[in-house]
């Protein structure tokens, strides 16, 4: 993503959110939308670190009968040529087995794992295990992490680094935080990784905004609402706004 | 580690584990607080003020010590010459043992600088006891319950709301207290700069279940002390209801080293351990569920389940990490009672001895009536009554088809 100088597209789906096959459907279309990676979300009983959109999706999914495997299946079966990430929480990757986990998401075609309540030094010898089979452990940063807890945490991250631009829940807000640029920059300072913001970014002036100053743009909560609501027609509209505005925020990039 | 040392039960390391278990699984937002809370703790801990403030207040506003009640008729129940004691944790203000906790993690947050409180409830004891604390130190207060517990614990949901807390109910999910506990947590990630999460049983990530054993542990402090005046000699066994699991660690810690006592924990069983029922440690399988690793409530899939008891305090599928230690180093015995023996014991002591216990609290009550004959004669078995059982009158009217 950085060849082009421009920000790469990230966006976020629940797995088997509306449906399992339009859960596909979707991956391909935001892969043929322009899109540089796909994130996958594995879904979660109790997902205490998403707002009511992705609870809501990831709850519809569980109850038709969405599971690990099934998640798994599923990305296999989309045959996407772009890098996926799968995002979950840890029990479900626990109760699968980490190593079988990250073995049979390498096999699905997934290039990275993103665990949202593992964070980085929390459990050393779990991250070990979960990083030992070839996916990037991709890390998460949070407007109240630490310099000093910062240079830690960047410490063997190997992908990219996820930014949360704001303190709360995945969710879309109002506006992008003001102090972005600085926020990446305090990041940047401390690790070569590339750098993606997400939480909070669901128009195309917000992913245009993060797309000035990230590398990266994460948009999860706004897609998944748009698959909801207006099933696979909305998602096309909604993402071919992002990748315009990811691409043309490449031409005001220093 | 099968076998329990004396003085070396309870192992905190600076992951803050019990053996494998605890731990700090929460997103990275989270983690400066916890860090924060851990070190202010500490210090709270070497201040001798901090200590000296807590005491004042457990002694003159909420009436500690608790006393030790002696109940003849229902010990003849248990064994002739058997005595049954209870640790009365129900006659603190505000009616249970969450108090202990709430004051002192207030006194916490008012070190760190926060002044807006937040809580999960079940029962809604803990709210209660939180808004409580919150009132008496100026605190904004926001309590976050299920609506099914809402509904269930009408009375409690009041008397939150008559100090001043604003309590929020949570419709995902279960609409139970594992729900509770869930916007809990996105509120405190939202608001971690000027909030304290004060958290009412031994779990979520450490430092919480170390630093509430801590402020329970007074309890078994106590009823030691107690009990040693009163028969001179320790209990034979030591029984306390487990949800979270805060009241049975403020008991038992005190007894660990204590290798000749008995430790009995007693879960829901709810409708039974083959139906729905609250059992983690009978029934469970280590994960990572609120912050913690420990024993849980999941299908095949790593999903958590939900869990089922009558009593609403209970109603949770996890439980604290160090009960899972102590569950596998063998130092506790867990066992589980259902609904109608729950429901039977409250019954049983409020006829036989004129105490309404909580619906929690019976569980442990209703353990040691199923084993008569267990005990011999001089046999001391200290029970802790947690909470009493006002809250639950309405409920138990309904279920026993009384109209109130």
């Amino acid at each position: 993503m950085r060849a082009e100088r421009r920000a790469a597209l990230m966006p976020y789906v629940t797995a088997g959110y509306p449906s399992p096959a339009a859960c596909r459907d979707a991956l391909r279309l935001a892969e043929r939308a322009g899109a540089d990676f796909l994130e996958v979300g594995v879904p979660f009983s109790d997902p205490l670190a998403d707002g009511p959109t992705i609870q809501r999706s990831t709850q519809a999914a569980l109850d038709q009968g969405m599971t690990v495997a099934g998640v798994l299946d599923l990305v296999r079966e989309a045959r996407l040529d772009v890098p996926v990430v799968i995002m979950t929480y840890l029990n479900p990757v626990l109760a699968f087995g980490v190593e079988r986990f990250v073995a049979a998401a390498q096999a699905a075609g997934a290039s990275g794992l993103l665990l949202t309540d593992l964070p980085a030094g929390a459990d050393p010898a779990l991250e070990r295990r979960a990083a030992a089979g070839g996916l990037a452990l991709i890390r998460l940063i949070a407007p109240t992490t630490p310099d000093s807890r910062l240079a830690e945490a960047v410490r063997g991250a190997t992908g990219f680094i996820y930014l949360i631009s704001r303190l709360g829940v995945t969710g879309v807000r109002e506006q992008v935080p003001p102090d972005l640029e600085r926020q990446v920059a305090r990041v940047k300072a401390a690790t070569p990784l590339p750098v993606a913001i997400g939480f909070g970014i669901g128009s195309a002036a917000q992913a245009a905004a993060a797309a000035r100053v990230a590398d990266g743009v994460i948009v999860g909560s706004a897609l998944v609402e748009a698959l909801g609501n207006g099933g696979l027609a909305s998602a096309e509209r909604l993402l071919a706004e992002l990748v315009t505005a990811v691409r043309s925020a490449a031409e005001q990039r220093s | 580690m099968r076998r329990a040392e004396a003085g070396a039960v309870t192992v905190t390391t600076d992951l803050g584990r019990f053996g494998p278990y605890g731990g700090r699984y929460v997103p990275e937002t989270l983690m400066a607080a916890l860090d924060e809370l851990a070190r202010v703790y500490e210090a709270a801990t070497a201040d001798p003020a901090f200590a000296a403030e807590l005491e004042a207040l457990l002694k003159d506003y909420v009436g500690r010590p608790t006393p030790l009640s002696d109940v003849p008729r229902l010990s003849a129940q248990v064994g002739a010459g058997v005595r049954v004691v209870l640790k009365r944790e129900d006659l603190n203000h505000t009616g249970a043992h969450k108090i202990n906790n709430t004051l002192g993690q207030a006194l916490l947050a008012r070190r760190m600088g926060k002044r807006r409180i937040i809580a999960e409830t079940g029962a809604g004891q803990h709210g209660v006891a939180t808004a409580t604390v919150c009132a008496r130190f100026g605190l904004d207060c926001v309590v976050y319950m299920g609506e099914e517990d809402m509904r269930r614990q009408r009375l409690n949901v009041y008397r939150m709301e008559l100090m001043g807390a604003r309590v929020v109910p949570v419709s995902s999910g279960t609409r139970t207290l594992k729900d509770a506990t869930n916007e809990a947590l996105r509120d405190w990630v939202t608001n971690v700069t000027t909030t304290h999460y004060i958290i009412g049983s031994v779990v979520g990530p450490d430092p919480f279940p170390r630093i509430v054993r801590d402020f329970q542990a007074v309890i078994g402090r106590e009823a030691r002390e107690q009990v040693l005046q009163r028969f001179g000699r320790l209990p034979r066994t030591v029984v306390a209801c487990v949800g979270g699991g805060s009241n049975a660690l403020g008991i038992f810690t005190a007894f660990l080293g204590d290798r000749e006592v008995e430790l009995v924990g007693v879960e829901a069983a709810g409708e039974g351990l083959e139906g729905r029922h609250a059992a983690s440690l009978a029934r469970g399988r280590p994960g990572v569920f609120h912050g913690s690793l420990s024993y849980l409530l999941q299908d095949e899939d790593g999903q958590v389940q939900p869990a089922h008891s009558v009593s609403a305090g209970l109603d949770y599928p996890g439980v604290g990490p160090e009960h899972a230690y102590l569950k596998d180093a063998g130092r506790v015995l867990y066992e589980a009672v259902t609904d109608r023996q729950a429901l039977d014991a409250f019954a049983g002591l409020s006829r036989l001895e004129g105490i309404l216990p909580a619906l929690e609290s019976a569980h442990a009550v209703a353990w040691v009536l199923a084993h008569p004959g267990r005990w011999s004669a001089g046999d001391v078995v200290l029970i802790n009554l947690s909470g009493r059982g006002d809250k639950d009158v309405a409920l138990v009217a309904d279920l026993t088809g009384v109209r109130t």
